[in-house]
């Protein structure tokens, strides 16, 4: 590979502006290219990561000072088979590449996260879930086979029955074990490109999970809104929505729902102002006083309870209803801390941390609460309970009390028996780590890293922090 | 990489990982185990940058970071001589893999031989000179110039000298090499402030250091070098481009510079 290292020094970023990190970035096309990559690091003495699209909340594809490999060039859909709804990617086409393909023939992702901007490498390699996650468990489980590249160079083909031990292993390894090539995923059948949704409030902490959990089962989907910054008596209040995928027949003229162009979302608000200049409008409001009126606001257009249809990129990809919106946090950028605690003890440590919150003054500005279940992949985030994802704005003067908050909410979250998510969190250390992924599952881990990476070349920020 | 010097002692602990909430600036220091050098590792790492730290007395840096590290920061000492430019690329690859990054690179490594007489010369002392001062600075600011261009961030900071801005009787070949590197650093900063790169000259006057001793004649205005460290500090924070320490020696630069010929080539310093 003739390569200037010097000039494929760049600054890259987490999704929320909030960490900034120069590493060497070298294009990928093909597999081929990998292996170029991993010889010359292994030359050079350098580590190497691969990153996608870039958007996890914290250092899972940042790598300061090695070599980042960027994926988003292998980016070919290979296979599309509508009748079986089986399609093989290259690791760098993002889920939006893929629902755009499938879509149109009544076929949908059976996992999507809140953005369609990731790959599928990184959705792997993170085990991302959705608001299906009780009933679909995470991506991994949808996943026919793959193929990674180990950093010796050798290619390895893992589904459930061939490779096992590293199939489970690689989907939610972090891309420590190999680098994913190829991707086999089965998609779901759907009949509309519609989805009927149920929004209705809730007055509390406890009604909010216990409609979370009792109204998953007549819902495909189901996630909560949670005002984070009401207090009191209705500390965890909020807004459910629950989503089920339209029957054969519901929609008279699927024919034309399915359309690409009636998935589109809006690129105006109101018809007239332009969403990629909406963060401008957001940012006075994002602070303590402006996101409390924003909520409340929020909580008050939810008390009618009503049920709708909207399209299935509306409802899954709100992440990505207005572009950039993550810049509207300022130069201090945000991070995102999301818990997942049993059904017995969630109500009794999030209360804890809500109102721990409240008194440092550091409430969150955004909750987002979801259902979940176990799975079995090794370095699972999965619970038979909740999860409590909560925003928080970073600037200059709030990292000290911040970071102290969130080592509190670490505690708090283990003593409850609870589980983090390596997409996610940017603050959890080895020892939380270690904590809730048990020696056991951390060992394994490592030997088979080992196993595959003989020479260590695999490392990332976020594998230096947890595991290093 | 076997033959590029590793960190030793008790200074093997990498930097802390950067997160969002503990966010690490990494800076480069040549030339850091005494005089300036020494007391920017000090300041700059009381500013929360970790720092890679290089000279060639490893037992000077190894007390240095030791200090340093016991204040809760982040110090790793490289030996290496300036001279050996072959050593360079790889060593800094080594470097910002070790720091994570690379935000700040600090070029302060310097020699002065003074030939010890206005009508004495030393070929052998005036090459060392420009070998360690400004193909030294060269022979690291290039790879990082390239690096930071890329990146487009990062901060150069150069330390020149008063001695650069005019040709004198004193040491001809101080004079020569801190005027190549003052000129150096105009071209580094015109290449690369289109780029987001901020480069700073700093231009010493005198410094109460081991250099102090080796000065022919009176040496007003000498200051602390903990003093200049704060100057520079100060003016990387606000991007300035060229600075004086003591910020007289712009006043007294600015009457030496233009002091006309036929006066100064009577003049004795």
């Amino acid at each position: 590979m003739q390569l200037n290292l010097n000039t494929c020094f760049t600054t890259l970023e987490n999704f929320g502006h909030s960490l900034k990190s120069s590493s060497y970035r070298i294009p990928i096309k093909k597999k081929e290219d990998i292996y170029e990559a991993f010889q010359l690091a292994k030359k050079l003495g350098l580590k190497v990561t691969a990153r996608g699209t870039g958007i996890s909340y914290n250092d899972a594809s940042l790598n300061g000072g090695g070599i980042v490999l960027d994926m988003r060039g292998m980016n070919q859909i290979v296979e599309w088979d509508s009748t079986t709804g089986v399609v093989r990617c290259e690791s760098g086409v993002t889920l939006e590449q893929m629902w755009q393909r499938v879509e149109p023939d009544g076929w949908w992702s059976p996992v999507v996260p809140g953005t369609m901007k990731t790959t599928l490498g990184g959705c792997l390699a993170a085990n991302i879930h959705g608001k299906n996650n009780f009933q679909a468990g995470p991506i991994g489980e949808h996943v026919v086979e793959f193929t990674a590249m180990l950093p010796t160079g050798a290619l390895v083909t893992c589904s459930p029955k061939k490779n096992a031990d590293l199939f489970y292993a690689m989907i939610s390894g972090l891309g420590m074990l190999g680098v994913f090539t190829s991707i086999t995923l089965k998609m779901k059948r759907i009949h509309s490109g519609l989805i009927t949704v149920d929004a209705w409030h809730v007055l509390n902490l406890h009604k909010h999970l216990s409609d979370l959990r009792d109204h998953a089962a007549d819902h495909d989907y189901i996630v909560g809104w949670l005002d984070a910054m009401a207090r009191g008596k209705s500390l965890g209040r909020g807004q459910i929505h629950g989503a089920r995928q339209l029957k054969e027949g519901e929609d008279s003229n699927p024919q034309k729902t399915l359309q690409l162009s009636y998935q589109h979302l809006p690129d105006r608000f109101f018809g007239i102002l332009p969403k990629s200049i909406l963060h401008y409008f957001m940012h006075p409001v994002i602070n303590n006083l402006g996101m409390r009126f924003v909520n409340m606001g929020r909580y008050v257009s939810a008390l009618r309870a009503h049920t709708f249809r909207q399209s299935h990129a509306e409802f899954h990809f709100l992440l990505d209803y207005a572009p950039n919106w993550e810049r509207s946090f300022g130069r201090g950028g945000l991070i995102q801390y999301q818990s997942f605690v049993p059904k017995e003890t969630a109500e009794d440590a999030w209360r804890e941390m809500l109102e721990l919150s409240h008194r440092n003054g550091l409430p969150s500005f955004l909750g987002v609460t979801k259902r979940h279940r176990p799975d079995k992949f090794l370095l699972t985030h999965g619970v038979d309970g909740f999860s409590l994802a909560m925003d928080f704005k970073v600037t200059d003067k709030n990292r000290a009390s911040l970071s102290a908050m969130l080592q509190e909410f670490d505690q708090i979250v283990l003593n409850a028996g609870g589980r983090f998510y390596f997409a996610k969190n940017s603050e959890t250390t080895a020892e939380s780590a270690r904590k809730f992924l048990g020696d056991d599952a951390i060992s394994k881990f490592k030997k088979l890293k080992r196993r595959c990476d003989p020479n260590g070349l695999l490392e990332s920020d976020l594998y230096r922090r947890v595991f290093g | 990489m076997s033959d590029s010097p590793k960190p030793f002692g008790q200074t093997q602990a990498k930097p802390a990982p950067a997160t969002p909430l503990n966010p690490r600036r990494r800076g480069i220091i040549i030339g850091a185990s005494k005089g300036l050098g020494a007391e920017l590792a000090r300041k700059l790492s009381r500013e929360g940058y970790s720092l890679a730290l290089l000279a060639r007395s490893g037992d000077k840096l190894e007390a240095l970071c030791r200090e340093i590290n016991g204040t809760g920061q982040s110090a790793r000492a490289y030996v290496h001589n300036v001279a050996e430019y072959d050593k360079v690329p790889a060593l800094l690859r080594t470097i910002v893999a070790d720091l994570g990054g690379l935000d700040l690179a600090v070029f302060v490594a310097g020699v002065n031989y003074p030939p010890g007489g206005i009508d004495k010369y030393n070929f052998e002392n005036d090459r060392a000179m420009i070998e360690v001062n400004l193909i030294g600075a060269m022979a690291w600011l290039h790879p990082i110039s390239e690096m930071f261009q890329s990146a487009k961030a990062g901060q150069i900071v150069g330390v020149s000298s008063v001695a650069g801005d005019r040709g004198r009787v004193g040491n001809p070949g101080n004079n020569t090499s801190k005027a190549g590197l003052t000129a150096y650093l105009e071209a580094l900063r015109n290449r690369l402030t289109r780029h987001g790169v901020n480069v700073l000259t700093v231009k010493p006057g005198f410094l109460k250091t081991e250099m102090l001793t080796a000065a022919l004649g009176p040496t007003p205005f000498a200051i602390e070098p903990s003093k200049a460290a704060d100057d520079i500090f100060n003016a990387m924070k606000k991007r300035r481009q060229v600075i004086y320490t003591a910020s007289i020696w712009r006043w007294i630069m600015l009457a030496i510079q233009h002091t006309p010929s036929f006066i100064f080539r009577k003049l004795t310093f």
